[in-house]
């Protein structure tokens, strides 16, 4: 049985039923309590996580190994800063509700299970424990129409993705006799001929979780959903859960399914070209910043997935890199996004950033740090993210993948710098209101990273590699 | 034999009570009828060996479900009667349909069979020496603890974004406040109304005014506790 290993797990779910006690009992508004509450727990489990062994527990449907605790750590980070982001947002739109806070625990809960899942049982209810509160998020500004629509149109699409996922697990598990990682990863790695119904699961899977990373032709649902929730949100939706995707995808592909590459290899660099490619154009046309990152969101997965697809052991590590940088990028344009108000009003046009470089030099040279990165020119961390899953697809002979990835990148070097030229080139459209402690203090720590990461990679590289290990063992 | 004679019994009386269901003209009686037919249900399980699947049916269906049904016919306005006005009109065509899915369906049973090897393939075969329910309960308590844990987190979330999404704190919402409530002194009387008239407002007993402390203020919408 062995339930001591899931600790984490236990610990913060039990911190959020006590959370959601000490929210719903007193009379008064608890969301700032809740919320430094939430933040604790994170820092407990994070606690957990770091001293978790290796192992499997509940009869082989958890497991705990070097991969679980470097993307669990990263998702309680990207949590807790995205959190801390939505403290001030929040109350100045209205929202400060205590169920907010409690409803990001459960969601990172959701997706600590579905990193830790090694049964596709689990991987499913981590799936949708980390999905049902995010639907609810989406739509927690719910007097405003375009909120409750992002809510509504998440909601559809991610329960036909989820059901597709759910009907391409049912295939594997009838065609292959398991539902248990290990013993997929046996039956399907033993060289035997691979029988046509796991293919299609499989196919009906990784439908599933690009629909989850957004990645092309699952990724329509991405621009409405950024535009209409509430910035605060899309903060958390646009860093931790993404963390959380990716190491579902990253755990399905290289460890059950890992003896089927050649069987989903060309559908992982199908949807990664494509994904380069429609993020790079699509996001040119985009004033509103908000649909601009989502763009940037799906150019940015196609790179994930190119390292995914080439599946060796180089191209997984890029992988594992290039989500902890991401993380830090895109939290820190985040943290500029949610401090975007003007006379107490949410702006969120790439015009309303004009003057930005003479009103609040500060923000505007974390924002420049961040678009340069995202664009990928070095020394920042956002190039050698790129470098990392590059080098193993041109050394695994992916030509037209690498092409594509550079091609594409140089084309979305343009609306990232067009941010940068409307900070520092274009009139002044009014200062933008004092930015609060919150965003000061997430804004530096990305910036930083963002900044001088070229200067200590190793122990990011290290963990990487560990964790690689874990996973290809 | 006495198992025969009760499993005949408790069929003859479902099939009954399920052809009263759709027959009665009060819907209220449909309900009621429909009551019976899952107690006879619950008999035939327990005949067969299933007695947990017994339980659930007499807590679940009776228990929850047919009190849902019997609120929501007394609570809808349905006019049964118009509902039933073309059933001379439909019921040949409907005859048809149905006469062909059961030819459809004899077909299909009449060359069913088990594969051969199915009972092999049962991942979790009968356990000796324990109730069914014993066997359900331990591979939903002790095998899946985990996923049944998790299941139990989804639904809690459920219900966060229901509330989250819908409940709204009106001003006026009347609040139970138990302190005050027990800390009443004031000895509670009966009134009676005049017949037939109804209730009007002076014969709602209101409890006492508080002992006025200070001067009356003018009333204001802020700040008001409710």
């Amino acid at each position: 049985m062995n339930w001591t290993l899931a600790l984490p797990e236990i610990v913060l779910a039990l911190s959020g039923l006590a959370i959601l006690v000490a929210g719903v009992l007193p009379r008064r508004d608890m969301t700032f309590p809740c919320t430094m509450m939430v933040l604790g727990a994170f820092l407990l489990a994070g606690a957990f996580v770091l001293a978790q062994p290796d192992g499997m527990a509940f009869a082989g449907q958890y497991i705990a190994d070097a991969f679980a605790r470097f993307m669990k750590v990263l998702v309680l980070a990207g949590a807790a800063l995205a959190l801390l982001l939505a403290l001030d947002w929040n109350r100045a739109e209205g929202l400060s509700r205590f169920e907010y806070p409690v409803l990001v625990l459960f969601a990172t809960l959701g997706m600590m299970v579905m990193i830790s899942a090694n049964d596709l049982m689990s991987l499913y209810l981590g799936l949708e424990l980390l999905s049902l509160p995010l639907y609810v998020m989406a739509a927690f500004h719910r007097d405003n129409a375009r909120s409750s629509e992002a809510g509504l149109k998440y909601f559809v699409l991610g329960a036909l993705s989820s059901g597709l996922m759910l009907y391409g697990m049912s295939l594997v598990y009838g065609f292959a006799g398991t539902t248990n990682f290990a013993q997929l990863g046996q039956t399907l790695g033993g060289g035997a001929p691979i029988s046509a119904g796991v293919v299609v699961g499989i196919v009906f899977i990784i439908t599933g979780l690009c629909f989850k990373v957004a990645a092309v032709p699952f990724h329509m649902w991405t621009p409405d959903v950024y535009e209409g929730a509430p910035t605060s949100v899309v903060a958390y939706f646009a860093t931790a859960t993404k963390v959380g995707a990716i190491a579902a995808i990253v755990r399905v592909l290289s460890g059950p399914f890992g003896g089927a590459v050649d069987q989903w290899q060309q559908v992982i660099v199908l949807a990664s070209i494509a994904s380069m490619i429609l993020g790079a154009f699509a996001a040119i046309g985009q004033t509103n910043i908000k649909r601009l990152m989502a763009y940037s969101w799906i150019s940015h997965t196609g790179f994930v997935l190119m390292g995914l697809a080439v599946g060796t052991e180089a191209g997984l590590r890029g992988v594992l890199i290039y989500t902890p940088i991401y993380l830090m990028m895109s939290l820190g344009a985040f943290s500029v996004l949610v401090a975007m108000r003007r006379n107490g009003r949410a702006v969120e046009n790439i015009q309303d950033l004009a003057g930005l470089g003479r009103t609040d030099p500060a923000m505007a040279l974390g924002m420049a740090i961040f678009m340069f990165a995202m664009a990928g020119i070095p020394p920042l961390s956002g190039f050698f993210a790129k470098l990392y899953v590059l080098l193993p697809a041109v050394e695994a002979g992916f030509w037209l993948m690498a092409v594509v990835a550079v091609l594409s990148s140089v084309v979305s070097a343009y609306y990232y710098l067009r941010v940068v030229k409307v900070m520092y080139f274009d009139h002044p459209a009014g200062a933008l209101d004092a930015r609060t402690a919150g965003v000061s203090f997430v804004l530096a720590g990305t910036g930083l990273f963002t900044m001088f990461f070229f200067l200590m990679p190793a122990p990011l590289l290290a963990a990487a590699r560990q964790a690689v290990a874990a996973l290809i063992g | 034999m006495i198992a025969g004679l009760a499993f005949y019994f408790f069929a003859f009386i479902l099939i009954a009570s399920a052809v009263t269901v759709v027959t009665a003209r009060n819907p209220v009686h449909s309900v009621i009828w429909l009551i019976a037919a899952f107690f006879n249900a619950a008999a035939l399980f327990l005949i067969a060996g299933a007695e947990f699947l017994a339980m659930i049916l007499v807590i679940v269906y009776v228990g929850a479900v047919a009190v849902l049904f019997l609120f929501v016919v007394m609570m809808l306005d349905v006019d049964f009667a118009q509902l039933r006005e073309g059933v001379q009109r439909y019921a040949p065509i409907g005859a048809v349909v149905g006469g062909i899915l059961f030819l459809e369906l004899l077909l299909v049973l009449s060359v069913w069979r088990f594969a051969p090897d199915a009972a092999a393939l049962r991942m979790a075969p009968m356990p000796e020496g324990i109730t069914n329910t014993e066997a359900i309960g331990r591979i939903l308590y002790t095998d899946h603890i985990y996923l049944f844990q998790i299941s139990g987190l989804i639904l809690l979330v459920a219900m966060i974004g229901a509330i989250v999404l819908t409940l709204r704190e009106r001003p006026g919402t009347k609040r139970q406040d138990v302190a005050t409530q027990i800390a009443r002194t004031s000895t509670v009387a009966m009134a009676r109304p005049e017949l037939g008239e109804g209730i009007r407002r002076e014969d709602i007993l209101r409890p006492l005014p508080p002992p006025a402390k200070e001067a009356p203020k003018p009333v204001t919408h802020e700040g008001g506790h409710h």
